[in-house]
């Protein structure tokens, strides 16, 4: 995982290619494979096959008739292509979660080696959890945090073997009728992750989650809750990648976060999807007392992401920050961009969001800061910045700030810079090519998001980018 | 073989003809003053032999030792030993100094590297630059600064005689490298200056002051007025323009003055 400008690295040569994650196994060993199309009775039917409690196989059924109702929102990305009776709704990979890559299905197991994540594990995570279309195929925690108290579980699992906790929280942060997609997920939803860490539990290694599609027409919608109780913290990463098929994915996923009084916890995420999923996600945390919440979100490929991190401040003096960065190549959409909402006194937030648009690709900002009227003496710092790439390209900035209290700081920054001639010739002049240049220039762009990832994540997000990067220019 | 050869060179920025006829021939070991009135087109000169896109010649042709550059890259004009010291570096955020310059010395040191073949070692460009960084009196934080970005003027300058230093170009231009310095920094470029140059290197000094002169002799002053040398001399040239402006010049040269873009205010 080295990038040609980790300078400690001595390692040049990273792979290069289009999309190095579109490889795909075959599917015939599958356990089941669910029918295409969506109706009462596929949902009816996945409730059944997990074995679920009466109340979850009806939060579904009503979800799916939420799902339904509500129309196809016009106000970002073209949505309206989606075929929903096309798509694959649930597909059983593997009989169920191992505790050993050693028994998880060879295919299975080999893409996650060549995605790097058993390395990954041994090195530097606390924790892994493996989602191979519909479930979680793979997991692990280290032993020390389990006897700490601390769950790391897929959400299937989670409904099953902790079910007080479990109904407490699940789709109180993001409600079925908040969003159509979110609907749709909660009608639909398998695996994901759930994650609780108990009063005061620091965990220092990240925990991870690695979602992959593998089918073609596949819909994921995994499901994540995470409850990271008082004065606890956790660093929780997820990275997304999808083979590359002429028809399109969709993921659909919803995460819910709640951070308790003095609580801690950093949600990172790195996708890179293939350029023909749909990603639709809706992602939420409640930061409560003195509070910290962050989101590190990364969207890479995929033909439409939406995705708005939000953040509610609950209690006095929470804290948010989201940092996001996308990158929209030929064909792509990417509109992503975060919310605050202030609900209570003295809370902060601050937003920073940076944009690449190459070969006619299309980035957007959206983001929201809302302060309630009781919310006296927060602050807010949104920083926008977008890069051109080339003339096709096309950013916009659609920011919305709502204000019902006088005693507020609210600050916001857009800008948008085309890849400078000057900065170009400047290097070429020092000998580096066209993209040696270009590719530096990027990456220089992103390094305020990049310094902020753990460094095995830097090195593969600056990697990402070049490999991005390649072939564009010239 | 000179080092450097422009020939007739005509340059125009846009539809607008800048230089209009230039010839020059520096040797190695080789230092050459080119001075001349604001918008006389020595900026357009340096511009135009490190390659910026923007400039377009439109004629003549610039060699060094016997290959003719006037249509490559700027890179690869600098990994023929071309090196251009700039008037105002531009800012690069997020990049720092000690990766790009790590980039740029193993392109132009090893001229037929591949993109993503190995850098410089790690270990052997670290000493090197720390070495040139204090030989130019530099803290060795700001190689991990990034480029240009919250410099001073005089950090700017002192980087590109740093990236002058770790280049080792076989000919350089420094354009109006002395510009915006007080008297100690440009004494530190020109000491800088006169420790790189040698009997290896050719220096072209761009400037309409004569301070960087005094400390680096030049063998050879030019003048220019509208786009074209008009007046070649020693250094004592230099002396003479610095005290009594540009005003004899357009007198020897009426017809070159009277084309001479009157600038805007």
């Amino acid at each position: 995982m080295a990038t040609k400008l980790d300078t400690n690295s001595e390692n040049e040569n990273p792979d290069i290619g289009e999309y190095q994650y579109g490889f795909h196994d075959p599917t015939d060993k599958y356990v089941f494979t669910g029918e295409k199309g969506l109706n009462a009775n596929i949902v009816a039917q996945i409730s059944e096959m997990k074995n679920e409690p009466t109340w979850m196989r009806d939060f579904r059924l009503r979800s799916y008739e939420i799902f339904e109702q509500k129309p196809t929102p016009q106000w970002g990305g073209n949505l309206n292509d989606i075929n929903y009776q096309d798509i694959h709704y649930f597909v059983r990979a593997s009989e169920g979660q191992e505790r050993s890559w050693d028994d998880v299905p060879d295919d299975i197991r080999k893409t996650y080696d060549r995605l790097g994540i058993p390395e990954a594990e041994k090195k530097f995570l606390a924790g892994v959890k493996a989602q191979y279309e519909s479930e979680v195929v793979y997991g692990s925690l280290q032993e020390d945090l389990a006897k700490q108290g601390v769950i790391f579980t897929d959400t299937d699992s989670a409904l099953k073997d902790h079910p007080d906790l479990f109904k407490e929280y699940f789709g109180t942060i993001i409600p079925p009728d908040d969003n159509k997609y979110a609907a749709l997920n909660s009608a639909v939803w398998s695996g994901g992750s759930f994650v609780y860490v108990p009063p005061g539990v620091n965990i220092e290694f990240p925990l991870q989650a690695y979602f992959r599609i593998n089918s073609e027409n596949m819909g994921q919608f995994e499901r994540t809750l995470v409850i990271v109780d008082e004065g606890a913290s956790c660093h929780y990463v997820e990275g997304c990648t999808a083979p590359t098929y002429s028809s399109n994915s969709l993921h659909s996923a919803v995460v819910e976060i709640m951070v308790k009084k003095g609580g801690r916890f950093r949600y990172t995420t790195i996708q890179n999807w293939s350029n023909n999923v749909y990603n639709l996600v809706t992602k939420r945390a409640f930061a409560y007392e003195d509070a910290l919440m962050e989101w590190v979100d990364g969207n890479l490929g995929s033909q439409l992401t939406m995705k708005y991190p939000g953040i509610f401040l609950m209690g006095e003096g929470a804290r948010g920050e989201t940092l996001s960065i996308a990158f929209a190549g030929d064909g792509q959409h990417q509109d992503a961009g975060a919310k605050m909402v202030h609900c209570a006194p003295n809370t902060s937030s601050r937003i920073i969001s940076k944009s690449i648009s190459k070969d006619g690709g299309r980035s957007s900002y959206r983001g929201l800061v809302k302060v309630d009227p009781e919310a006296h003496g927060c602050k807010s710092n949104v920083v926008c910045d977008a890069l051109l790439l080339d003339p096709a390209s096309r950013s916009d900035t659609y920011p919305y700030i709502e204000i019902e209290d006088n005693d507020v700081a609210i600050e916001h920054e857009a800008s948008v810079s085309k890849i400078g001639e000057e900065q170009l010739f400047y290097l070429m002049s020092r000998g580096l090519t066209e993209a040696e240049a270009s590719s530096m220039i990027v990456t220089g762009f992103i390094e305020p998001l990049v310094k902020e990832l753990p460094m095995e994540y830097a090195v593969e997000m600056n990697r990402l980018i070049e490999l991005q990067m390649e072939g564009s220019i010239g | 073989m000179s080092l450097l050869k422009i020939s007739d060179l005509h340059v125009s920025v846009g539809d607008t003809p800048i230089l209009k006829g230039v010839d020059l021939e520096i040797n190695q070991g080789e230092i050459h003053a080119l001075m001349g009135p604001n918008g006389s087109g020595k900026s357009t000169l340096a511009y135009a032999m490190a390659g910026h896109p923007r400039y377009e010649i439109t004629q003549g042709k610039i060699e060094i030792e016997g290959t003719d550059i006037s249509e490559l890259d700027p890179n690869e004009r600098a990994r023929l030993g071309l090196f251009l010291a700039f008037q105002y570096p531009v800012v690069i955020p997020g990049v720092k100094v000690a990766d790009f310059l790590r980039h740029a010395i193993s392109n132009v040191r090893n001229p037929d590297r591949k993109e993503g073949e190995k850098l410089i070692p790690m270990r052997e460009f670290r000493k090197e630059l720390r070495d040139r960084m204090s030989e130019l009196g530099m803290d060795p934080e700001m190689a991990r600064r990034y480029l240009n970005d919250g410099f001073s003027g005089g950090e700017k300058k002192r980087m590109e005689i740093l990236q002058l230093a770790m280049l080792k170009p076989k000919f350089a231009v420094l354009d109006e490298t002395d510009s915006g310095l007080d008297s100690d920094a440009v004494k530190v470029v020109s000491e800088g200056l006169n420790r790189l140059s040698g009997p290896e290197m050719g220096v072209l000094i761009i400037t309409h002051h004569e301070r960087l002169l005094e400390f680096n002799q030049p063998q050879f002053t030019h003048v220019m007025l509208a786009g074209r040398v008009v007046e070649t001399g020693d250094a004592q040239l230099a002396a003479e323009l610095h005290e009594h402006g540009y005003s004899s010049v357009r007198e020897r040269h009426p017809e070159a003055a009277a084309e001479e873009v009157v600038e805007a205010v």
